[in-house]
């Protein structure tokens, strides 16, 4: 167990292409992290780098506080788990948890010992005399994950470990990865692109983009309050409304819709862009001081919501509703409270308010 | 597989005749002819023979010569199945780790592969020529006066060394790509669990490697025994007389320069018993090979 700190980690490659533009991430210990974003937006080389399975171009890397930029990745106390599983095909399961610690020189005893709880813990025990071709995907995830555990490691690293995993699968080991980690009470760096597990499984979320750290933030923060257009919209399904509009005193000016009221306390005729969550917003027949008019397309059941595609003026905006709420029929508007607008700076993409 | 079935039975038979044709004639009755020439002495012209049953099987037998020869052959397959695998592994593993220049370095690699077996004879006569041979020399500067013909050790060293360099590039081309087919990720887990990297090797991507290493352990085998005759025939050709040579070296030499065909289809019928087993041997092994994935 271990904090472990990134201190502006840059990767560059050989051929020039800046992978990682210097991240700078302090973990507590015992703190499940998750490492989110779009594909090449460099959480994998992060995690590689964390691992010592890539070099550091620059910055420091702390474990605990030990230096570890240049040390083998055998010598930087951490376990991975990898996409594929990488088990040892020609081993059984027993000498798949056991291999790591025996070339740490452990005891035959204390070895048998470790695997056997890790086995019981996660319910192998029955399988440690197969292969890994013999188990199932679920299995061989847990086995993965057993390696991991035996060797009791100062950091667990995840390399989206459960996207070969079927949906149902998925659901439920992110429930055993997650109650694992807090049972043990390892530090942990979880890279997925996957939005649902990152809001669910991480204490705190880092989202990147483009090889740069949009936001380090709860789940709750990351949803709530999002630094950037790039994580308001990235972040949440159905994503987050966006348009493109001016500030205006007491509103927002939305070419083709028109003002949007807003507390704002910001300097007039800005470019902003602003967004609202599809689940802020009500649907009504009665027009007042904070509605738009809203043109209904057509309505997505989802069962427990449903999903009212529609127009502002001519902006393609979607409303979530709960299933109890029914589409009132006539005219409709869309209530826009000020307190659920969220304004960015279109040019930076940063967050006004 | 889906199963075809004939309404005529010609047409499966017409089928089958050209590739049955072709064994036949290439195969079963050479093979025929030699057990039967072994069982009968032949005088040199090959008009008449005298049917001596397993004599010339006895006379072989009790032959110091051909038992010299047998052993030879032992070391001789040895040397070559051990010296070409492990050089061929070496480069492939050496190959692998090559990021910049890697095509240009394997197809170096693989070049000498493409050189006949004569060709490949004629070089190595050439490398270890009396006097000015490159290796000869190097020899030379050892200490060792190196002739090749003449000293029985010095041929033997000869006829190995080349027949080793002509089969390291098989060997390093399927290494190699048995080595590109190990998955980049249980190495990268391999390198967290595993401090030493000759350990890692040894025990994660050697024993991955292993059922490419079983196939090309029998080819070498076969290719050692059966397809160094070239190199062989070139290397030896004036004075095959008191040097080492191969079994099958040595049925060509007592068959068609000694004009013993009983005894030289004895010795075939020997080798192709030594086929037999082999085959055998390979296909009980292959049938257990675990396949991993």
């Amino acid at each position: 167990m271990a904090t472990v700190s990134l201190k502006t980690l840059q990767k560059i490659y050989p051929n020039g292409f800046q992978a990682v533009h210097g991240a700078d991430i302090e973990i507590a210990d015992g703190e499940f992290i998750v490492l989110v974003g779009p594909s090449g937006c460099g959480k994998s080389t992060l995690l590689r780098m964390i691992a010592g399975l890539e070099e550091i171009t620059s910055g420091d890397l702390l474990i605990g506080d030990r230096q570890v930029n240049d040390l083998d990745p055998a010598d930087r106390d951490i376990a991975m788990v990898f996409q594929n599983y990488a088990l040892y095909p020609h081993m059984t399961v027993y000498n798949n948890m056991a291999y790591g610690l025996r070339n740490r020189k452990i005891s035959k005893e204390n070895i048998d010992k470790s695997v056997r709880e890790a086995a019981s813990l996660l319910n192998l025990a029955e399988y440690l005399d197969r292969r890994p071709s013999q188990l199932s995907g679920g299995q061989r995830q847990r086995v993965a994950m057993g390696r991991a555990i035996v060797r009791e490691p100062a950091l667990f690293l995840f390399d989206e470990p459960l996207s070969n995993l079927d949906a149902k699968l998925r659901n439920q080991m992110r429930i055993e990865i997650r109650k694992l980690q807090r049972q043990l009470g390892t530090t942990s760096i979880y890279v997925t692109h996957d939005q649902v597990e990152a809001m669910t499984m991480a204490d705190r979320i880092v989202v990147l983009n483009a090889g740069n750290i949009e936001q380090i933030g709860t789940p709750d923060e990351i949803y709530h309050r999002p630094a950037s257009v790039f994580v308001a919209s990235f972040m949440g399904a159905p994503a987050m409304n966006m348009m493109e509009g001016k500030l205006a005193s007491g509103g927002i000016e939305i070419e083709g819709v028109g003002l949007l009221k807003s507390d704002h306390k910001l300097d007039a005729n800005s470019n902003v862009s602003v967004g609202v969550r599809p689940e802020k917003v009500k649907l009504t027949t009665k027009a007042n001081g904070i509605t738009q008019p809203f043109i209904h397309d057509f309505t997505e059941e989802l069962g427990a919501a449903r999903l009212v595609h529609g127009r502002l003026g001519n902006k393609p905006f979607v409303v979530n509703l709960h299933q109890e709420d029914e589409v009132p029929q006539g005219e409709l508007y869309a209530t826009l409270s000020p307190d659920t607008l969220h304004i960015f700076d279109t040019e930076t993409g940063k967050r006004l308010r | 597989m889906k199963r075809a079935s004939f309404s005529n039975l010609w047409m499966p038979v017409l089928l089958l005749l050209p590739q049955v044709s072709i064994i036949f004639v290439f195969f079963y009755w050479p093979a025929f002819e030699a057990l039967k020439s072994s069982f009968y002495l032949q005088d040199p012209f090959g008009f008449s023979g005298t049917f001596v049953g397993l004599d010339n099987y006895f006379t072989l037998f009790q032959n110091a010569e051909y038992l010299r020869i047998s052993l030879f052959t032992l070391v001789f397959t040895v040397c070559v199945t051990f010296f070409s695998l492990a050089l061929g592994l070496l480069f492939a593993v050496k190959a692998d780790k090559v990021i910049r220049g890697a095509s240009t370095y394997k197809t170096l690699l693989m070049w000498v592969y493409a050189v006949a077996p004569p060709v490949a004879g004629i070089l190595g006569v050439s490398l270890f020529y009396q006097g000015h041979g490159l290796i000869t020399q190097l020899f030379a500067f050892f200490g060792h006066e190196f002739v090749i013909g003449v000293n029985y050790y010095d041929t033997g060293f000869a006829l190995i060394a080349v027949s080793i360099w002509k089969q390291v590039p098989i060997n390093f081309i399927f290494f190699l790509s048995g080595l590109q087919s190990v998955p980049r990720s249980i190495r990268e887990a391999a390198m967290i669990d595993n401090r030493s990297s000759s350990r890692r090797f040894w025990t994660i991507t050697f024993p991955l490697l292993a059922p490419t290493a079983f196939f090309l352990l029998i080819t070498n085998i076969t290719y050692a025994m059966f397809d160094t005759f070239g190199v062989i025939d070139v290397m030896l050709r004036s004075e095959p007389g008191n040097n080492p040579m191969t079994l099958t070296y040595k049925v060509y030499v007592d068959g068609f320069r000694g004009g013993d065909l009983g005894g030289s289809s004895a010795q075939s019928v020997i080798l192709m018993i030594l086929v037999l087993a082999l085959t055998i041997f390979q296909f009980r092994l292959i049938e257990r090979r675990i396949h991993y994935t």
